[in-house]
């Protein structure tokens, strides 16, 4: 009987922990989205987490995404050739590329690493008491760390993606034209007869929504660390898990509201 | 009785259930330096964060020039706390910015003064904690802890303030390198005419930079004196922690 309690206490413990946790969460990107809206503001600090969120990231993204359209073509051939219905491939990847994997690949990749990136940055000025040196310096941590990155993670984010977007469907076009032997004329013409404004839009969209939530992510983590070098390093890492699953379940919401007619 | 210029009574904090502040109760009369001695986690670094607004007690009451801090509104209680000045335990430099940019921090925030004007106020106090100028473009990764700790002194006096708070100031310093930072401190807090407080576990630098003294155990004040007494008093937790004898009243949990 003892045992079966102790299981229930455990079970509740850890779901009073997640709602807090959640509460939590709300409070800081409710706080984070005041500090972005209210003076002062910081143009050199979100000049600084540009570069990084969005000029840093740029190899990792693009790598990426010139990979991801060289093998989602490759692939589709693969798989399309069974139906004779290779002439949907340059449909296929455009869409593909500019809805979903454009963005999603470049939220996690970002993720990765600049979300990583701000949650060792604020986790160290944490637990070396600079957060707390800034408030002793008329300074609003939440206006001078968090709101500068949240704007940088919604600007970078559709930047990226962009580019990001452009070297994906130039991926699946090369491995198209120069390995499967398709007219690039014809190629790229059945690329962009079928992709409508909405279509990049969207993606665009995500991107942004994906940059808020990297750069929410990472503050947050970083922001509430504690512990020394273990309290860091385990705030990184829950700032990457927890924004790759978010990036993940929002891409689900989004593609929801904005697909669904 | 003049007001104090900081006051506190029975302020209260726990975490969970851990008690760490039980009932403080202090006053620190303006222009005089308290030093606050107390053991590993016996709340002092607790005691002045809660001044300073970094931590918020469950009760009790924090007054400074004779308002009620944690009663009064923000803006009027965040202006009372612009007037203290903090050097952190381990300097707390941000790594980010050059040393003349962290002296010159407050200034730019509170007063808005160009960057130009700010560089020279920050060479100038810099140069009142025994740095020469070459050091304004260095990051603070690139200085020794003695430099951290005078360029962390600078940056806490840079806006002058009313109110100093010293947390372990000579905590990683060799005895030479500490004895430097205490007279630095002694200057800066009388030619500013402040009124400050220090906590530390160094009895040389407490009898240094106090005038007062008053030591934290099991979350009270359970002396206060004269600083030069914190050596003499027949006091029987000061007598210990002062000598750093291992037995007496204050017992520390060993772990076998």
């Amino acid at each position: 009987m003892n045992a079966l309690l102790n299981v229930i206490a455990h079970i509740g413990a850890a779901v009073l922990n997640a709602l807090g946790l959640v509460g939590e969460l709300a409070i800081f990107a409710g706080t984070g989205i005041f500090a972005i809206i209210r003076p002062p503001y910081y143009p050199r600090m979100i000049g600084r987490a540009l570069m990084e969120i969005g000029y840093f990231s740029l190899p990792v993204v693009s790598l990426t995404a010139l990979f991801t359209g060289m093998v989602l073509a490759l692939q589709s051939y693969t798989g399309f050739s069974r139906f004779n219905a290779e002439s949907a491939i340059a449909s296929v990847v455009i869409l593909s590329v500019t809805r979903e994997l454009g963005p999603v690949l470049a939220g996690l990749m970002v993720s990765g690493r600049a979300g990583a990136a701000m949650a060792a940055e604020l986790g160290t000025m944490r637990v070396t008491d600079q957060i707390d040196a800034l408030s002793t310096l008329s300074t609003e941590p939440m206006q001078y760390l968090v709101a500068p990155r949240l704007i940088a993670g919604i600007i970078a984010m559709p930047l990226l993606v962009s580019i990001a977007d452009i070297l994906g469907v130039m991926g699946g076009f090369l491995v198209a034209w120069l390995k499967l032997g398709f007219n690039p004329h014809t190629y790229l013409v059945n690329s962009f007869t079928n992709l409508r404004t909405d279509d990049v839009v969207s993606g665009l969209i995500k991107a942004a929504v994906f940059g808020f939530i990297i750069a929410l992510m990472g503050c947050f983590n970083g922001y509430r660390s504690k512990g020394g070098a273990q309290g860091v390093g385990a705030a990184t890492t829950s700032a990457v898990v927890s924004a790759s699953i978010l990036i993940l379940a929002v891409d689900y919401v989004l593609t929801q509201l904005l697909f669904t007619k | 009785m003049s007001l104090p210029k900081i006051r506190v009574r029975n302020l209260k904090k726990y975490f969970g259930a851990k008690k760490v502040l039980d009932g403080v109760d202090l006053d620190v009369a303006t222009g005089t330096s308290l030093v606050v001695i107390g053991g590993s986690g016996s709340g002092k670094s607790v005691l002045i964060k809660s001044i300073l607004g970094l931590v918020t007690p469950d009760s009790g009451v924090i007054e400074i020039d004779g308002v009620d801090v944690l009663k009064a509104p923000r803006a009027q209680a965040r202006a009372l706390r612009e007037q203290i000045g903090m050097l952190f335990q381990n300097g707390a430099l941000f790594d980010s910015l050059p040393v003349w940019e962290n002296v010159a921090f407050g200034l730019l925030a509170e007063k808005k003064i160009a960057r130009r004007f700010a560089r020279a106020k920050a060479i100038e106090v810099l140069a009142q904690v025994g740095l020469a100028d070459n050091v304004a473009d260095l990051s603070p990764s690139e200085l020794s802890g003695g430099m951290q700790k005078r360029v962390a002194l600078a940056r806490a006096i840079a806006s002058e303030p009313a109110i100093m708070f010293f947390d372990e100031p000579t905590t990683g310093l060799d005895p030479i390198m500490g004895a430097v930072i205490d007279e630095l401190i002694v200057d800066c807090v009388k030619r500013l005419g402040s009124t400050s407080i220090a906590i530390t576990h160094d009895m040389a630098s407490a009898v240094r930079i106090g005038d007062t003294a008053a030591m934290l155990y099991d979350g009270k004040i359970t002396w206060t004196g004269p600083a030069p007494e914190l050596l003499t008093t027949s006091n029987l937790l000061v007598d210990q922690f002062t000598h750093g004898r291992s037995e007496g009243p204050i017992k520390m949990a060993l772990r076998r």
